[in-house]
């Protein structure tokens, strides 16, 4: 079926990364394919939302915000993730240029030439970015989603691309404003212990008294972890591994102690022990923790398995 | 076998070998064809270890237990059914040579060693489509370079330890590399779009 009229949005800037995300692609680890997606998924959720999307629908994902859009055709947009300030300038070339600030976390509607510009925010690290009618670059085992490990799907956006936009569903956008608050300078992720925490020694006591501060050398692969040292005990000291399987949330501890918690593009196996995993409800709070920001690994009794 | 708790939706088999995976692999394989295991989300054999994944608070976590129970870990898995993938290698690695000298005999001898082993696809990792397979004749199970090269080129097959593989695209790597193939061994838009998922048998044969 050809479209000649195809809905579009042009990036005019990507600011330092933005990503087209979805769901992501799990159910492929058994090949080595990563599941990707947005890392805080309850704010892709809410945008697409706002914006009367299926909930699983492709948006981008911006880091740090600083990105500008232009609506090709018009549409409904809404920002999600940590509060941001939106500006809306009118097409170029009408005469007076008007330019008006709209908050994020509801839906804006765009004319056609509009120009989104999304600061950056003064919180958290990651915005959502919903367009009615979805993303709709093509699939790759089944998911729209950049993967920045394996390199499956789309690749960052540059400066200048534009981005085909799905069919209007029909539903109307949610409608008011969904309030926000800022991300907070202090994590606290609930961790259940296991496959390997029996290598560590008292594995449960030093995440109860430990803080750990997020590195610069985090990102969608894995959040690096600077603080105490989990040690091995006496008899796991010079022991090797053979790779296995990981998750996101797992927490892996390389020989230098220092923890690294798996994020959406992790690898599908890791040679090192997998002290435990952060639960699922507690990962969108690390996907917006800045370096910096002090964690707190909880411990919580395992699922009695 | 150990059963290890994995986060609230998820458990870690250990094995003691690659056969032991391979038949729990098969399994559970098995009962999710079968639709025992309906909300199974990732099945992932790797070297010791399977892992099961399932969709947050169903009970399936327990039905693979009780699937576990039943798997007979003290005969060998069933040989996958159906014809093996035949991969065509031009036998020219950078480390044929080395190879050769480890195994104490000839590159003429590396070759025919490789190409007479029948493998199995035991797991994949590293990049996707990468695939670890079993079943390398014992001269050939040797020890990765010290030093990694940091760009392996696309479709060179190498050896490390227990295993024989082939990079599916260009990337760091460690292993031995004996040869190239031009076959595509991943292809996202390919159904399937690994040709060396777990299970598949697989043969070299010298291309010409």
């Amino acid at each position: 079926m050809s479209r000649p009229n195809r809905r579009m949005i042009t990036v005019l800037q990507p600011g330092p990364l933005a990503l087209v995300v979805d769901l992501g692609r799990p159910g492929h680890a058994h090949l080595g394919v990563p599941p990707a997606g947005a890392l805080d998924v309850p704010a892709l959720r809410l945008a697409n939302r706002l914006v009367g999307n299926p909930e699983a629908a492709a948006g981008l994902e911006l880091l740090m915000g600083q990105a500008e859009l232009r609506a090709e055709s018009s549409c409904e947009v809404a920002v999600t993730g940590p509060p941001v300030p939106l500006r809306v300038t009118a097409a170029s070339g009408s005469r007076p240029t008007r330019t008006r600030a709209v908050s994020s976390h509801r839906a804006v509607h765009l004319e056609p030439g509009e120009v989104v510009a999304v600061a950056g925010p003064s919180s958290g690290l990651r915005n959502y970015v919903a367009v009615s009618g979805g993303v709709d670059v093509p699939p790759v085992m089944g998911s729209r989603s950049a993967d920045l490990l394996s390199g499956l799907g789309p690749s960052p956006l540059r400066a200048g691309q534009r981005l085909p936009l799905g069919p209007v569903q029909g539903a109307p956008p949610e409608a008011g404003v969904v309030p926000a608050s800022e991300v907070a300078a202090r994590a606290s992720v609930a961790v259940m212990l296991g496959p390997r925490h029996d290598w560590f020694s008292d594995p449960t006591g030093v995440l109860r008294t430990g803080r750990w501060e997020v590195s610069p050398a985090s990102n969608r692969i894995g959040l690096r972890l600077a603080g105490p040292a989990l040690t091995r005990r006496a008899e796991y000291r010079d022991r090797e591994l053979p790779s296995e399987p990981m998750l996101t949330g797992s927490i892996q501890v390389p020989p230098d102690g220092q923890p690294m918690i798996f994020l959406a593009d992790h690898p599908t196996t890791g040679g090192y022990p997998v002290l435990g995993v952060v639960l699922p409800d507690d990962l969108p709070v690390l996907a917006q923790a800045r370096p910096g920001t002090t964690v707190h690994l909880r411990p919580v009794g395992s699922a009695g398995t | 076998m150990r059963v290890l708790p994995y986060g609230p939706s998820a458990l870690l088999v250990e094995l003691d070998s690659v056969d032991q995976v391979r038949a729990v692999h098969s399994a559970l394989h098995e009962a999710y064809r079968a639709g025992r295991l309906p909300d199974v989300v990732e099945l992932v054999p790797a070297a010791r270890t399977v892992l099961v994944a399932v969709r947050p608070g169903s009970s399936d976590l327990h039905a693979a237990r009780a699937e576990l129970s039943a798997v007979p870990l003290d005969r060998p898995p069933p040989a996958p059914s159906g014809p093996p993938l035949i991969v065509p290698v031009h036998y020219d690695g950078a480390d044929l040579e080395l190879v050769a000298r480890t195994a104490n005999c000839s590159s003429a001898e590396v070759v025919s060693m490789h190409t007479g082993g029948v493998y199995t696809v035991a797991f994949c990792g590293f990049s996707p489509g990468f695939g670890y397979l079993t079943g390398l004749p014992a001269p050939l199970r040797q020890p990765r370079l010290d030093t990694a090269r940091p760009e392996v080129p696309t479709g060179s097959v190498g050896i490390a330890d227990e295993f024989t593989g082939v990079y599916p695209r260009a990337s760091p790597g460690g292993w031995r590399l004996i040869g190239r193939t031009e076959m595509t061994l991943f292809d996202p838009s390919a159904q399937p779009p690994a040709a060396l998922a777990p299970g598949r048998r697989v043969r070299f044969r010298a291309a010409s």
